[in-house]
């Protein structure tokens, strides 16, 4: 009588995420990522300088198809990354909850926030223009119209405090009016985030909108916060002093930078987020008679 | 006519005979040994593989700004166009003087004379395509009045296309006469043959082809236009190579090569850079030897240029658009 062989689990390969492709980091270097008690969960890449580099090459690519596509069209693409979130609740709760510590029921309502959150903002990208622009009284026969712009690559340190809605509560405000997105993902629990980067690969957004890099949050901070090409960041995952020193790099391209600051990512997010990642454009248009013809219109 | 070729360096009148009628040429070409593509392939991707860094690569990007014929070839190309891409080829990076200009700038022939005024006495080059250019479908007298009116303009290298109609289907002679024709008409200008490797299916006829031009006398052998689906990659950019140096040991007359189309990064750069070196040697490692016809490659090199100076990545926002 032969006894049924157990069978042999077959193990997930973390990857990053660039340009809509899952590379190895260059480097091919990888790091343990352990559960609150020590335990292996698995190997996540190390991702380097150059790897950033490479994201922000494929951000920027990206970013004149994203930003050029209609509010509405975003709207969409993001509730069907929503639509896609919902379907893998399993396991991102089983992933929040091994990688944070947390029970399983508390998981499970952190995952169910974070598909909220994801949906909430995917409904402003064709009402933050109202918000944020609008046109402008001005003294002469002109119409005066303000209208709000994605400022372009952002590069965004994912909070260390919330593996999933943390990494939610950022990325989402940032990519719904237009930029892309670099991510240096949670640096002790990057696998939601790697995990989520599947979800987006299947949910019709473009390749390079968003790209997931894993690793050491200090050592990817460094070369997106000097890059040139990069023109935003958000420091939510950088400590006081990276915080400090990543500042002073950014200030050299002039780079908009979101210092960090106590977040309790359960609450109402608000509109922070989606304004500091937007310039306004304000155009002039003549009305009235156009001149000797008396022309209107 | 052809007994022209006896006015050349001694070791050359041992190929002489090799284009005395188009089947002693046939023989030779065909008589050329078989390329092994695999291998081909294998030894340009091995040679693909070495890490060039800090001073090595700083001394690598000026020497491939230094070999580059900065190239614009559209038909919407203006006369504002060319004197701009002429003073970005002069001085590519305004906030380093110390960035080394390029070769040439590589135009229509209608373009030259523009590019010539821009470039004055900078001693950047001006290179034209020539025959009918990307095509070659043209009757010779057109070709050599399109080279004529070329040099007449200024043009101090010629880039002509070779007939690929006539040496696919064989007729080899016709070839090797109508590059020495356009040859005649150059006077001191360089010619340079592009072969359009991409439309000559095998790498057996590669090899044929880059023998041929050099009997014929082309100054460089040239992979592609630019303007078809496959350009210059580095399999068949050392198949020319290896054209050129085998040619330089049987006559002792040195012939350049220029890769054009598709090497846009500076790795791609410097890749063909250590396959000159490992393949021909310091010989070919000048501009006089070895060019890159190339656009959006020099803003590549421009922005590691920067980063090797200052440190921080560079972006498309810190060079010219064209």
């Amino acid at each position: 009588m032969s006894e049924r062989p157990e069978r042999l689990a077959v193990l997930k390969t973390y990857k990053l995420f660039v340009g809509g492709k899952f590379p190895r980091s260059e480097s091919g270097r990888v790091y343990e990522v352990t559960d609150s008690k020590g335990r292996l969960l698995a190997n996540a890449p190390l991702a380097s300088r150059k790897d950033a580099r490479d994201a922000v090459g494929a951000a920027r690519k990206a970013f004149g198809g994203w930003s050029g596509a209609t509010a509405y069209n975003r709207g969409q693409v993001l509730y069907r990354v929503a639509e896609m979130l919902e379907g893998r609740r399993e396991q991102f709760t089983a992933e929040v909850a091994a990688g944070s510590g947390i029970s399983r029921a508390k998981a499970a309502a952190e995952v169910d926030a974070a598909i909220d959150r994801w949906v909430w903002y995917a409904g402003w990208s064709d009402k933050i223009a109202q918000v944020a622009g609008g046109a402008n009284p001005v003294a002469g026969p002109f119409f005066n119209l303000s209208t709000p712009e994605p400022t372009g690559v952002v590069a965004v340190l994912a909070p260390q405090d919330s593996a999933l809605l943390g990494l939610v509560s950022v990325v989402a405000p940032a990519i719904v009016t237009g930029n892309t997105v670099v991510v240096a993902a949670n640096e002790k629990a990057p696998l939601p985030a790697l995990s989520l980067a599947e979800v987006l690969a299947t949910s019709d957004v473009p390749g390079g909108v968003v790209n997931v890099l894993s690793g050491r949050t200090a050592e990817l901070g460094a070369p997106l916060a000097a890059h040139q090409d990069v023109n935003a960041i958000d420091l939510a995952g950088a400590d006081a002093e990276l915080a400090k020193e990543l500042q002073i790099a950014a200030a050299d391209n002039l780079k908009r930078v979101v210092r960090p600051r106590a977040e309790r990512w359960t609450t109402d997010p608000g509109t922070d987020r989606m304004l500091a990642f937007l310039e306004t454009k304000t155009v002039w248009h003549p009305t009235g008679s156009l001149g000797a013809s008396g022309s209107a219109y | 006519m052809l007994l022209c070729v006896t006015s050349q360096s001694p070791p050359l009148t041992a190929l002489a005979d090799v284009t005395a009628s188009d089947a002693a040429l046939r023989r030779f070409l065909h008589g050329l040994p078989g390329v092994d593509g695999v291998g081909l392939e294998a030894r340009a991707a091995s040679l693909g593989t070495r890490s060039v860094k800090t001073t090595a690569k700083a001394y690598a990007i000026d020497l491939a700004i230094s070999m580059i014929d900065l190239t614009t070839l559209e038909g919407a190309d203006t006369p504002g166009k060319v004197r701009s891409l002429s003073a970005k080829g002069m001085t590519p990076d305004p906030t380093d003087r110390g960035t080394p200009s390029v070769a040439a700038i590589c135009v229509y022939p209608d373009m030259a004379a523009v590019a010539k005024e821009a470039l004055g006495t900078s001693g950047v080059r001006v290179a034209s395509v020539a025959t009918a250019f990307p095509a070659g479908r043209a009757a010779l007298p057109v070709k050599l009045a399109d080279t004529r009116d070329a040099v007449a303009a200024g043009a101090d290298e010629i880039d002509m296309v070779i007939d690929r109609g006539a040496f696919l289907s064989g007729r080899y002679l016709e070839v090797f006469e109508e590059i020495r024709a356009v040859k005649e008409v150059c006077g001191t200008a360089r010619l340079k043959v592009i072969f359009e490797t991409g439309e000559l299916s095998t790498y057996d006829n590669i090899r044929r082809v880059s023998w041929l031009a050099m009997l014929a006398g082309a100054d460089f052998v040239k992979t592609s236009t630019g303007k078809v689906a496959v350009n210059a990659t580095p399999a068949n950019t050392l198949l020319l190579m290896e054209a050129v140096r085998d040619f330089r040991a049987a006559t002792g007359v040195q012939v350049g090569v220029k890769p054009a189309g598709g090497i846009r990064t500076t790795k791609d750069a410097i890749k063909y850079l250590v396959m000159v070196n490992e393949t021909l040697g310091d010989d070919w490692l000048s501009n006089e030897w070895f060019r890159f016809g190339a656009s959006s490659l020099l803003n590549d090199l421009l922005m590691q240029r920067q980063k090797l100076r200052t440190g921080r990545y560079s972006g498309p926002d810190y060079v010219t658009v064209d």
